[in-house]
């Protein structure tokens, strides 16, 4: 195993210094920023989807991976970016200014969200969360003047300083823009006090706030970085599907942000990303399914979403550190071979907790 | 230097009574330790200095601060900081981050800085990294520093705890049962710990603790505690030679 000897405090508020780390991450933004060269147009608005869940991940990952609040109604906060969006873009607002803009709004109501559910945990805050996401997809039906109602609504094309943004290329470095630089601010986060006041709330509440975290605006402070990240996405997402209709932000769409940052390891950014991979592929991979299936099962209309909770429930049992985790074991296992044993991966419990405040 | 000092206070779960008519004074530079029979209402009297239980009368004060005007998290700035029963770790941080929280209070934090990284962010950090090392140094955990809390054995977790508790810079340091759970040798550790800790830091230190050898090394003070009342306070000799709290420990109501 390489060791890396530190000689400065900056090793350890420095963003990636372990080289291969270093390397690994800039191979992958190299290959980001060649995609346009070696894909067609179609994969490449594909790739933009892609790109978009990213970010959504990444903002229910401050929520739920870094701060330990779950939330069953994300995809309420991009249909709130998205319709934002769409809506300030109508009044003539210039693209650049109404992205934050509807990050913002999102981010508000999340906030407020955030507010009301600073007192409650686990099962309460999943149910207020869904309840929540259920709301909401009424209001977008209902609210017809803003949103168009179950009509839908249309998103005016992506222009920048005047001119329509027309080709696919143009577009998908905007979109890898806005993920780096949001990635590199919630990477910030995590190295600096309001990131770790998140994760000393995950972890616990009681000493968190005997060491002065206030619960509650650490709590109505995740849940604002986390929607309005959420809502940014939404707004990217908005020019992806090109039309916009509450059932687009439904229950659904909510299971899959869930399952995207399950599957790809709770509590890390790049659990975010290999979970967006995992979910833009996942509808690929289902159609193919339902073709190989026997027509009674390829042909039932739950499938798609019983599939998402059979895997959600599937890494719970079985992989909770999600695929990132399974890398990073991948990854010891060639650095220590042959030394490499199964337990040196497993969580070593030697001391059992009893009588824990909550 | 300020005083700890607690008035009267009760504390009540439904009809159990946990604590009544408690008053005591920790004056600076003391080691105090709180002893009692389990259930004698100990840790609650550290739950109700964090303001983690609400007290049903008395008062706490600790220099010119009214404890019980401050909510839970407004308690550490006051210069009090403390460990818990059961290790109330961040279990899937890093040692090093698990004290960087201990810094907090101490750390200005805005929101917007903080994701951008301004230089004055960086600038909180190095400083809030000089005294996690210190920490570190003081108490032996160099080697610690990059380890999942998750990942440690007990002995080094309430070490970890300590140094945590230590890196908000307090003035009293509240430990409940440091050696619980130690082998003797770490317990010895223990008791150089908590000396240096008064001697060179100047923190005065109120603990509960059961190991009547570690108290008697080093506790100035010691007040026995029984069904939630005060039974004997004064020096070790005084309060184990005391017949009521011989009768405490041996369950005859005196
Ligand atoms: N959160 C709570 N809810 C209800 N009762 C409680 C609570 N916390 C403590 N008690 C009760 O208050 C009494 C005192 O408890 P406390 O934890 O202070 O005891 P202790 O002296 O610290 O004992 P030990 O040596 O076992 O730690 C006990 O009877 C306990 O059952
Ligand atoms: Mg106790």
């Amino acid at each position: 195993m390489r060791t890396l000897f530190k000689t400065s405090y900056a090793f350890d508020i420095n963003h990636l210094v372990d080289p291969g780390e270093r390397a690994r991450v800039g191979l992958l933004i190299l290959l980001a920023l060649g995609l346009p060269l070696l894909l067609s147009d179609y994969a490449l608005s594909e790739t933009m989807m892609f790109l978009c869940y990213a970010v959504a991940g990444l903002g229910l990952m401050v929520l739920t991976g870094f701060t330990g609040q779950v939330s069953f109604g994300h995809a309420a906060f991009l249909g709130i970016g998205g319709y934002a969006h769409t809506w300030f873009l109508m009044q003539g607002v210039p693209f650049l200014l109404s992205l934050p803009l509807a990050g913002l709004v999102a981010g508000a109501v999340g906030a407020l969200l955030g507010r009301a559910a600073s007192k409650m945990h686990g099962f309460y805050l999943a149910i207020a969360t869904l309840a929540f996401a259920i709301l909401m997809e009424t209001v977008f039906g209902a609210a017809e003047p803003l949103t168009g109602g179950h009509m839908g609504i249309e998103v005016p094309p992506i222009a920048l300083f005047g001119h329509v943004v027309e080709s696919a290329w143009q577009s998908y470095y905007l979109y890898l823009a806005v993920l780096l630089f949001l990635v590199w601010g919630v990477a910030n986060m995590n190295r600096s006090p309001s990131g770790r006041a998140m994760i000393a709330l995950r972890d616990s509440e009681t000493s968190a706030q005997s060491l002065g975290v206030n619960i509650a605006r650490g709590k109505i402070v995740a849940f604002f970085i986390s929607t309005f990240i959420t809502g940014i996405a939404g707004a990217l997402m908005a020019h992806q599907l090109m039309y916009l209709s509450p059932e687009t932000f439904g229950l659904n769409e909510s299971l899959k942000l869930l399952l995207m940052i399950v599957v790809g390891g709770l509590g890390t950014i790049s659990g975010a990303i290999i979970g967006a991979v995992f979910v833009s592929f996942l509808p690929n991979a289902i159609e193919v399914l339902r073709g190989v299936l026997p027509a009674g099962i390829g042909e039932q209309v739950g499938l798609e979403p019983f599939l998402f909770g059979a895997i959600i429930a599937g890494f719970i049992i079985f992989e909770p550190d999600g695929l990132y985790g399974r890398w990073r074991k991948f990854r010891l296992f060639l650095e220590t071979y042959p030394y490499y044993k199964r337990a040196s991966a497993v969580r070593q419990k030697r001391y059992l907790k009893t009588g824990r405040f909550r | 230097m300020s005083t700890l000092s607690v008035r009267n206070i009760s504390v009540a779960f439904g009809g159990n009574k946990a604590l009544s008519d408690v008053s005591f004074d920790v004056g600076p530079g003391q080691i105090f330790a709180i002893i009692g029979p389990n259930g004698a209402g100990k840790s609650t009297i550290f739950n109700a200095v964090s303001r983690i239980y609400d007290v049903a009368t008395g008062s706490i004060s600790f220099g010119s601060h009214d404890i019980l005007a401050l909510a839970p998290h407004q308690v550490v700035a006051t210069g009090i900081a403390r460990t818990f029963q059961n290790i109330e770790l961040f279990d899937n941080a890093t040692v090093l981050q698990n004290l960087l929280v201990g810094c907090h209070s101490r750390m200005s934090r805005n929101m917007l800085a903080d994701f951008l990284f301004l230089p004055s962010v960086r600038r909180g950090e190095l400083a809030a990294r000089h005294r996690v090392e210190e920490i570190l140094d003081l108490l032996d955990l160099q080697h610690l520093r990059g380890e999942r809390v998750a990942d440690l054995p007990y002995g080094a977790r309430k070490n970890v705890e300590l140094a945590r508790a230590l890196c908000a810079d307090p003035k009293l340091l509240l430990l409940d049962e440091p050696a619980s759970g130690l082998n003797p040798e770490e317990t010895t550790d223990m008791a150089f710990w908590l000396k240096d800790i008064k001697e060179e830091l100047g923190v005065t230190i109120l603990m509960v603790e059961h190991d009547m050898n570690l108290v008697g090394r080093t506790a100035d003070r010691v007040l026995a505690l029984a069904n939630g009342r005060v039974v004997a306070e004064g020096t070790i000799a005084e309060v184990q030679a005391n017949p009521d709290v011989q009768a405490a420990y041996l369950g005859v109501t005196a």
